[in-house]
């Protein structure tokens, strides 16, 4: 790996589920190429694709920005959507407010923030209703 | 066990991937939840889905997995197809449903392992 940061911007657009995750492919692909250890690229990736996801289908679209350092990557993903009134239950598995058409995609099962929890080594969640959501994911590489 | 064997099994056809027929998969999932999907694969598995939607290849992008299944016949848009192809992804379509799917695999030795330990 280079000694330099690498900072990666990429727009994510509402309610469009064939793109969504093409943001968090793009960051695989730079990972790939850093030839960063592939268990750590998995656990950024799935993390981010939910975080993704979770945007397009909750926050109206937004932005991902990401680090990418020697030591850890950062990606922080802000949208200007609904917000979350209560982020404690927002975490825990199973619940959900997804729609019946974002469960015909296959999501929805309540297990979004889990997994970021999940694979990430360090998640914050900033949220205020009516204002927007930003989630901080970071893996260490 | 390799996919072209998986692709017998199943009475399969490809879809895209033809190359990935001598590829080794040991172990496989079954799921029409992508998020269930992500939180417990952990080793590169074939997946069998019947949910047909783009972020079935989304998902198996980020899980590596390498070979996906739909199940039950189902009719896939080309630009499934086409997402999988380049993502250098195998897209096997059987008429079976999900649980004679599993169900053939398993009889023939496929197992679940690295999906839930």
């Amino acid at each position: 790996m280079s000694d330099g940061i690498i900072r990666l911007k990429f727009d994510i657009l509402p309610n469009d589920m064939s793109a969504a995750g093409e943001a968090s492919s793009g960051v695989k692909k730079v990972l790939n190429q850093l030839g960063v250890e592939p268990q750590k690229i998995k656990k950024a990736a799935i993390a981010m694709y939910e975080a993704e996801i979770n945007a397009v289908i909750h926050g109206g679209g937004g932005i991902a920005e990401v680090v990418i350092d020697k030591e850890y990557i950062e990606v922080k993903i802000r949208d200007e959507g609904p917000g979350i009134a209560d982020i404690e239950l927002a975490m825990q598995e199973g619940y959900s407010t997804a729609s019946d058409e974002i469960r015909e995609m296959g999501f929805g099962a309540g297990m979004g923030l889990p997994n970021m929890k999940r694979y990430s080594d360090k998640l914050v969640i900033e949220s205020e209703v009516g204002k927007g959501t930003t989630v901080t994911i970071v893996v260490n590489l | 066990m390799k996919v072209s064997e998986v692709v017998n099994l199943l009475e399969a056809e490809v879809l895209t991937g033809e190359e990935s027929l001598d590829m080794e998969v040991s172990a496989a999932c079954g799921s029409d939840l992508m998020s269930d999907v992500m939180a417990y694969v952990k080793e590169n598995v074939l997946l069998l889905t019947g949910l047909v939607s783009p972020q079935v290849v989304r998902t198996a992008e980020m899980m590596d997995i390498k070979v996906i299944a739909f199940v039950r016949g189902k009719n896939l848009p080309q630009s499934i197809i086409d997402l999988a192809k380049e993502k250098g992804i195998a897209v096997l379509r059987t008429k079976h449903p999900m649980f004679i799917s599993c169900g053939k695999l398993y009889s023939a030795g496929m197992t679940g392992r690295g999906v839930w330990d």
